[in-house]
Formats: structure tokens, C-alpha cells, sequence
């Protein structure tokens, strides 16, 4: 069955979009994650054009994270202090973005910029994560304790700055700095890529702020949430971009994989979790770093400037 | 003097082309696009009239259709190794392409004309491409390649194609050609010039129109996205938001 798209000017058939959409929205659910990095691609491959996927595939990422926001909340994996601190620190980190992106369009280079940035994060949170993920499981063979627990009183030294604040869900006592720090990056990187960034929040949750797994979802879903609906509404408003008839697709399918994607999430171990999203993260990374290298089929591309009357 | 040679010219390409007479019509002057709209065709219909004077003529006629949609901006990169890394390094820039080029003709276009006329004229989809003003940079041999790969690539997306069987003469002074329109064309002013031959001369030439127009829903989204983009925006917004908070209310079962 075939829907015309009014904003995107194609049609496309119905249960590809909603299988695209149940399928992303699985790994966003999984992982916490907004999976907007595995969205955008499937869509360009399809003909939908750049700018439409991208604007378009935030309304999914926005439905699929009110979905796991409220049931955070519900169960109490939700650190609100945390997350406001990161969504205000994600909103500065944005308009660095955006004004970089501008910088580096004008500059002619914008494409290398995005597929060198993407390389470059995925591959080294994932990398990190995956050489995490091994130690981990190696320590446990061998029947030592795995340190991933904090002990009393044990912390990096960044954490000790001054500023420091109480995180009572997250179990944290830390400084506001590397926090603040973490999410102007994420804005930043967010705004430059097109994406939530919660591949960045999750690890670095996990991993530098020691913040229990279940309450790194919920925290990061939130952050989420609240970037990419300015991200969707700005998207509206500048590029008129959004497919409203393309975004309910992508909604349905998102929010019933998502659904199914939290509920394993939940049950999955917490070491399995962080291995998968290393190889999530390794393999896409690996793709893009693939795409740079290897010699194009067609080395030509054609781009069409959208001139809208 | 110059004027007065180019009016002379201008008369007896007049008086030339008034032997024939030629009359078109389209089947569709004005294709809706609905929620199911997955591509279309539009037919075109053509007489030939000879005037009293005019003797019939030897060689039969020939007839070909250029059909140009919406205009648009377009560049062309290339991929060229640096270091260990391929990136776009030159381009080019075609600034007025049309999204949509089809050329039907009743005869491979190499047996209609000349190619200098063709060249001319703009008769044919090669020559369309290939003409000076079709870019606005550069020429030579890189450009050719750049032309080159604007052609290939359109053309595997469907929307630049050249059918030397697409006119079809019914008797040998009424033809019919079909022009296919697939789902990715754009929406817009399509125009329709219909050429006629004789003996690799022109003798007659018309212009229509035709709009692909969004209906409906698709026109309502269309025009809320473009005029009321802060609403729209939200709407989609709250959209998204009511879509997540239902599925939450739904799979509340833990």
C-alpha cells in the first residue's frame, strides 16, 4: 500500500515505513537512545530528501521518548536534577551547533565535517565502551568483583570540583562542571549532526558519573525529549521540513518497538546492555569510516538547492 | 540593414512554416495528486492540417515532444581520492535544470534532424543537456563529465528519459504520444513543445501547459507547513507527544 507524502513530494509504501519505524524505535527503547543516527540514513536511502528525514524523524524520536519518560517516571528511573541540568546546558550546546553548522557550510565543507564527526564519536564511544564491555566480563570469569559499583568515598578527581550538588536518585555527590561540560557537548554535537545525542549521554552516564543503569534511560530519554522538540518545532519553522503524514508513520511504528524494545531493555543484564550498545555504536561508526574510505561506486552526487516559492 | 535581414528571415520562416499547420492537445491539463497518487500519464494528441496550396509532401512527418518540469537548482559534485579519503572536491552548477525532461519522438532523433539544428534548437534530450547556457560554469572536457553524470543520474531516478517510439502516428497526419509522469516528478508547471518535421526541416512548432497540483489534505498540509509554520510545527509537536503518552497508557502493564 503507497501514501503520498505532501511535504516530501513521493510516495511511499505504509508497512515499510512502519516496520523502519517499529525496528528503530526497538533500539531507541533498548538503549535509551533517540536513534535518530539509524533513522536518518534509512530515510535519505529511501529518496526522501536530506533535509525532509531529518526534521521528520525528530517528531518520531520525540514520540518514542514521551513513551519511556512516562514510564521512567512511573517506576522512579527518572533524576530530575540531573536532567534539567542537562537539558539547560544541551540548549547553549545547541546554538553553538547551529552556528557552527552555518560556519561550516559557508566554508563548503559541511558534508566531510558531519561524516568525520560521526566517524570520529562513534567509533571512539564505542570502542571505549566495547574495551569496557571486555574487562568487564574477563574479571568476572575469573571470578574477581567487577568495579563498576562505587565504593564510598572513591572518585575521578574531575568530579571533586567545586559546585558540587546532590543527586539523590542518580546516588551522586559531583561537581556541576563536568556535567555542564557533557551536556554543552551533546547540544553541540546534537545540533551539528542532526541527532539527540543520547549515544553520547548514555556512556557517559554510565561510565564517567557512575549513575545507575536504570536510571540512565529514563535521565537520558528526558534530556532527549525536551532537545529535540525545540530541535522539531525549529525544523518547522526554518526549513519547513516536517512531513506531518510521514512523521504518524514513523510515530506508530516507533512507539509499539519502543514498547517492546524497554520491556527487554529492562530485563536484559547490565553488562550484556553495555556490550550491545558498544557494537551498536562500533558498527555504525565502522560504516561511516567505510564510507570515507572505500572508492565510491559513482563518484558524482547531485544535491538540489530547495527553492520554494 | 541587420534589422531588415533578420525580418526577411523572419517572413520566410513564416511564410515556410504556414504551409502546415499544426494543432495539439493534451488529455490533462491540470493532474491532481491525492493520498494514492503513485504517478500518472498524460496524453498528447496532434493534427497535422496542410493548407489548400501546399502539395503533399514526399517523406512522411516526424514529431517530437519535449516536456520540462519545474525548475530547480542543482549541483553536481565529485568524489576525488585525498589521502586515504574520498571527498567532493570539484562541482558544478546547473542553475535553472528542470526536475522533469522527457523527449518523445517517432523515430530515433538521429534520422530526424541534423545535428546541428538539433544542437540549435534544443531538440533532443542530449542536446538539451548538452547546450552552453544549460550551466553556468566552466567548459571543455571536465565539464562534459559533469553533464555526463547529471544525465546518467537522472535518468536512473526516472526523470530524464528519451523515447525514440514515444509518438506514435495514428494515420499519417494524426499522432499520439504519452507522457509517463512517475511518482517522484515533482508538483508544479510542467510545459509540453511539440515540434514537427519534415525532411530534418521544422515546419511548425506549439507550446501548452501542464500543472501537477496537490488536492485536498495534501494541499491543506502544504499550505499549513508553509504559512503557518510555528503552528504546524507545535501541532506535530503535540502530535508526537499525545502518540507517546497513548502508548504509554496502552502497555501500562508492569
Amino acid at each position: 500500500m503507497q501514501i503520498y507524502l505532501p511535504i516530501a513530494e513521493m510516495p511511499v509504501s505504509v508497512l515499510l515505513i512502519l516496520g523502519m519505524g517499529a525496528a528503530v524505535g526497538f533500539i531507541s527503547g533498548l538503549f535509551g537512545i533517540g536513534g535518530g543516527f539509524l533513522m536518518t540514513p534509512l530515510l535519505i536511502f529511501l529518496g526522501i530528501p536530506p533535509a525532509v528525514a531529518v526534521a521528520t524523524q525528530s517528531a518520531q524520536i520525540v514520540a518514542s521518548s514521551t513513551t519511556s519518560v512516562l514510564g521512567a517516571l512511573r517506576r522512579d528511573a527518572l533524576d530530575h536534577k540531573l536532567g534539567a541540568i542537562l537539558v539547560a546546558g544541551g540548549f547553549v550546546g545547541s546554538a553553538l551547533g547551529v552556528w557552527f553548522f552555518a560556519a561550516a557550510r559557508r566554508a563548503g565543507q559541511l558534508d566531510l565535517v558531519i561524516v568525520i564527526s560521526y566517524v570520529t564519536l562513534f567509533t571512539v564511544v564505542g570502542s571505549l565502551m566495547l574495551k569496557e564491555s571486555i574487562r568487564e566480563f574477563w574479571t568476572k570469569r575469573k571470578g574477581g568483583t567487577v568495579r563498576l559499583r562505587r565504593h564510598a568515598g572513591e572518585h575521578a578527581p574531575y568530579l571533586g570540583l567545586p559546585l558540587r550538588m546532590r543527586f539523590y536518585r542518580s546516588k551522586l555527590y559531583v561537581s556541576v562542571i563536568p556535567i555542564l561540560g557533557l551536556s554543552l557537548f551533546v547540544g553541540f554535537a546534537g545540533a551539528l549532526l542532526g541527532i539527540g545525542g543520547g549515544f553520547i549521554v548514555v556512556p557517559a552516564l554510565l561510565y564517567i558519573f557512575r549513575v545507575p543503569t536504570t536510571v540512565v534511560v529514563g535521565t537520558s530519554q528526558f534530556q532527549i525529549v525536551c532537545t529535540t522538540l525545540v530541535a522539531l518545532i525549529l525544523h518547522a519553522i526554518t526549513n519547513q521540513a516536517v512531513d506531518m503524514v510521514l512523521a504518524m508513520l514513523l510515530i506508530v511504528g516507533g512507539v509499539f518497538g519502543a514498547q517492546f524494545g524497554a520491556r527487554i531493555g529492562r530485563n536484559l543484564r547490565a553488562e550484556l546492555f553495555r556490550f550491545l550498545l558498544a557494537i551498536l555504536l562500533l558498527a555504525v561508526g565502522l560504516r561511516f569510516a567505510l564510507e570515507l574510505v572505500v572508492q565510491p561506486e559513482d563518484p558524482f552526487s547531485i544535491t538540489a538547492q530547495e527553492v520554494r516559492q | 540593414m541587420r534589422i531588415l535581414g533578420i525580418l526577411l528571415i523572419l517572413l520566410a520562416f513564416t511564410t515556410s512554416a504556414s504551409a502546415e499547420t499544426l494543432i495539439t492537445s493534451l488529455s490533462n491539463h491540470r493532474v491532481l495528486i491525492n493520498s494514492n497518487y503513485t504517478g500518472t500519464s498524460i496524453a498528447v494528441f496532434g493534427a497535422i492540417e496542410r493548407d489548400a496550396q501546399t502539395v503533399a509532401r514526399a517523406t512522411n512527418y516526424d514529431v517530437v515532444v519535449t516536456v520540462r518540469g519545474p525548475r530547480q537548482f542543482l549541483t553536481v559534485r565529485k568524489k576525488e581520492q585525498w589521502g586515504p579519503i574520498w571527498i567532493n572536491q570539484e562541482r558544478q552548477k546547473f542553475p535553472q535544470a528542470p526536475t522533469y525532461l522527457s523527449v518523445l519522438t517517432s523515430r530515433p532523433i538521429a534520422e530526424i534532424t541534423s545535428d546541428q539544428l538539433r544542437q540549435r534548437q534544443k531538440i533532443g534530450l542530449r542536446a538539451i543537456i548538452d547546450s552552453p547556457d544549460f550551466t553556468n560554469e566552466r567548459s571543455g572536457g571536465v565539464d562534459r563529465e559533469f553533464r555526463e553524470a547529471l544525465y546518467r543520474i537522472k535518468s536512473q531516478e526516472g526523470l530524464f528519459l528519451e523515447d525514440e517510439r514515444g509518438v506514435t502516428f495514428l494515420t499519417p497526419s494524426i499522432f499520439r504520444a504519452s507522457i509517463p509522469l512517475p511518482a517522484t516528478a515533482p508538483p508544479g508547471e510542467y510545459s509540453v513543445d511539440v515540434t514537427l518535421f519534415a525532411d530534418t526541416v521544422i515546419l511548425a512548432r506549439t507550446t501548452t501547459h501542464f500543472e501537477l497540483v496537490k488536492t485536498g489534505f495534501e494541499e491543506q498540509i502544504g499550505f499549513v507547513a508553509r504559512d503557518w509554520s510555528l503552528l504546524y510545527g507545535l501541532a506535530t509537536a503535540a502530535m508526537a507527544i499525545f502518540f507517546g503518552w497513548l502508548a504509554n497508557v496502552i502497555f501500562r502493564r508492569d
